[in-house]
């Protein structure tokens, strides 16, 4: 079996399982936020009473992060209903954008919104949350009312996106059926060159496959390759199986699998103990594909869906009027880090937007000195115009005000987001290019696509 | 549940994604409030590029659509999870979308929540039918017939989702069959 059969298998308490099986699959995690939440809250009220409770409360993970640093007034509300649903249910994993648990939420336009207004709790951009606060272990099966749920597969888990009305199913049961999907091969050899980051790497394989390649199916990252790539480079990796379509990532467990996992579950208090997948011999797959990591280069996926694939120097000369870095697939710790690099001692001449995805990765940014001034420092001193208000925010467009959020026709935006739909970030006749933070950051540099080989090694 | 829907045709292409079937900024709304249900639907397919839509799925200002069927090409309802996509089709007034393929996770909501019937095309439908046009969906046969020229075209036949979707959704199956107590 693959490593997706052998998990579902595990978690149906079957010995078997192949592609096609409907299973009855215990969810280890549920997650859901504030966009999906209240949602999925109201279908559980429906179905099994007022004053049901949820299957298991220290399985339930609940991360507002979309629609947050808004004063739309109905979001401001979808937070309270979160709080009252966790305080009713005794849920203790819940990252409160405030910290009273007694209160409501109300963002301060007047403030602005580059100025944290955050309690000490908030946790930032869900997928980005759960591993760092040790909600992710290899084995286990996850579930979140988001489609980027997938990027937990990263840590050698099966991880999928539903609906609000299979979310409430899950936590009035623990159960959801599932079928089994076929599982697609990417096996990884060599590793990648300076200026080609894990973005790269995803945008490179969707546009093989095609933006619906991958329907339906199980994408297993595998190979020598692998131990090349971070924690950080497979989440990025993992996070866009869904943009081919895909209804989970997978990779194998490894020594930094388990070096990312112990020391977040340790740090966090959250349980500690798992069991990870390993491939048997004879895995059954309906597709095959060897990516030389060597090969690869600077990729951008053009408006309008990510599997429109070209090379950043075929695009060269393209203008843009805008980049933005940030969401959960490209607002990490090292996609900053690789978008200061390119960015150092240089300044954007278009208007730049950077979304850190959690506090922590502002902590990291603001604490993190290169010669005497910190990552964020540099960042400013480029032009980019830097929040510190954690989030999902403009990735995908979201209420009028969202920072970064694209309000007119026409614009043409690099972004290392994950989606590119027409209107994914605004304004519905605006475009979005996808790229890595190193190639956003070299075309925020000219206002043209540009590689970003062509400056670092200037 | 009635077997067969006639109604006026609303035509997309390929890769319409839940952003254009429901914009994001509409997300602030939650399904399972009766008056921002309704809300949602006057939403639905908002987010189709003016450019190459010119008729609107949903009239300005009305709360629900004139088209009962939707006919799509490939990728119908790719991207995200929101369940807010098949609800505000179905809270337009919109009972069955015929697509040459469908995202998982929005063809699973559209059974789960009972909203819509998700129908999968054996060809290309979208090119050869217009914006407007009458037409009649036979789910028992699995056909869409065209009024005007008297066409028949055949999409696969629902099986095992149908009852669930006649049913109004995976709870109701689930209590009906005595998958789940009453």
């Amino acid at each position: 079996m693959t490593l997706t059969e052998k998990l579902l298998a595990r978690a149906a308490g079957k010995a078997r399982v192949q592609p096609g099986d409907n299973l009855w699959v215990k969810a280890d995690v549920l997650m859901t936020h504030d966009v999906c939440g209240p949602g999925t809250i109201g279908v559980f009220h429906r179905e099994f009473g007022k004053d049901a409770k949820v299957w298991d409360r220290n399985k339930v993970v609940i991360i507002p992060d979309h629609y947050i640093f808004t004063a739309d007034s109905l979001s401001n509300r979808n937070v309270d209903i979160l709080r009252q649903f966790v305080r009713q249910q005794g849920i203790p994993y819940f990252y409160d954008v405030i910290d009273d648990p007694d209160g409501s939420w109300k963002f301060d336009a007047a403030q602005g919104n580059l100025k944290r207004q955050y309690g000490a709790q908030y946790a930032g951009v869900c997928h980005t949350a759960l591993p760092a606060k040790g909600h992710t272990r290899p084995g286990e099966v996850l579930l979140g009312t988001d489609s980027h749920t997938c990027m937990a597969g990263a840590f050698n888990q099966f991880a999928t996106g539903i609906g609000n009305t299979d979310a409430g199913f899950v936590l009035g049961t623990g159960k959801l059926l599932l079928k089994v999907p076929e599982t697609m091969r990417f096996r990884l050899e060599g590793r990648m060159q300076p200026g080609v980051m894990a973005k790269d790497l995803i945008l490179h394989v969707i546009g093989e496959i095609g933006f619906d390649g991958a329907t339906y199916r199980a994408m297993q990252f595998d190979g020598p390759g692998v131990a090349s790539l971070s924690m950080d480079d497979r989440m990025t990796v993992a996070n866009m199986a869904i943009e081919a379509g895909g209804k989970n990532a997978i990779f194998p467990f490894d020594a930094r699998t388990a070096e990312y996992v112990d020391a977040r579950t340790r740090l966090n208090g959250t349980k500690s103990s798992y069991e990870p997948v390993e491939a048997d011999a004879g895995e059954q797959f309906v597709f095959e594909m060897v990516v030389d990591l060597d090969k690869l280069e600077p990729t951008v996926a053009c408006h309008p869906d990510p599997g429109r694939r070209k090379k950043a120097r075929e695009l060269g000369g393209m203008k843009l009027d805008r980049a933005y870095v940030g969401s959960c697939t490209g607002g990490k710790t090292s996609d900053f880090v690789e978008f200061a690099r390119v960015l150092r001692g240089r300044k954007v001449v278009i208007d730049t937007f950077g979304v850190p995805a959690t506090p922590d990765i502002v902590r990291d940014l603001q604490g993190t000195f290169w010669s005497g001034r910190t990552i964020w420092q540099h960042l400013l001193d480029a032009g980019v115009q830097m929040t510190e208000n954690a989030g999902c925010a403009a990735c995908l467009g979201g209420p009028v005000d969202t920072f970064g959020r694209i309000n007119k026709a026409g614009i043409k935006c690099i972004s290392a987001t994950n989606r590119n739909f027409p209107g994914r970030m605004g304004n519905k006749e605006s475009e979005v290019y996808l790229a890595s933070p190193a190639t956003v950051a070299a075309s925020a540099l000219t206002g043209c696509v540009t590689d970003p080989r062509d400056l670092l090694s200037g | 549940m009635s077997a067969s829907f006639t109604g006026k045709v609303f035509v997309v292409g390929d890769n319409i994604d839940t952003d254009q079937i429901i914009p994001a900024q509409f997300l602030n709304l939650v399904p399972t409030i009766a008056v921002e249900y309704e809300r949602l639907g006057s939403h639905a397919m908002a987010g189709l590029p003016t450019g190459l839509y010119s008729v609107p799925f949903v009239k300005p200002s009305a709360l629900d659509s004139e088209y009962g069927i939707l006919v799509a090409g490939r990728n119908f309802g790719c991207g995200s999870s929101r369940e807010h996509a098949p609800i505000a089709l179905g809270s337009a007034g919109c009972r069955v979308v015929l697509a040459e393929g469908f995202a998982r996770i929005f063809f699973r909501n559209c059974v789960s929540t009972g909203e819509l019937y998700p129908c999968e095309l054996l060809s290309r439908l979208c090119d050869s039918v217009s914006t407007g046009d009458e037409a009649t969906v036979d789910l028992d046969a699995a056909t869409l017939r065209l009024h005007h020229t008297d066409t028949v075209y055949s999409f696969k036949p629902l099986g095992e989702v149908r009852p669930v979707v006649d049913a109004g959704g995976l709870f109701n199956y689930a209590r009906n069959s005595g998958m789940i107590a009453r």
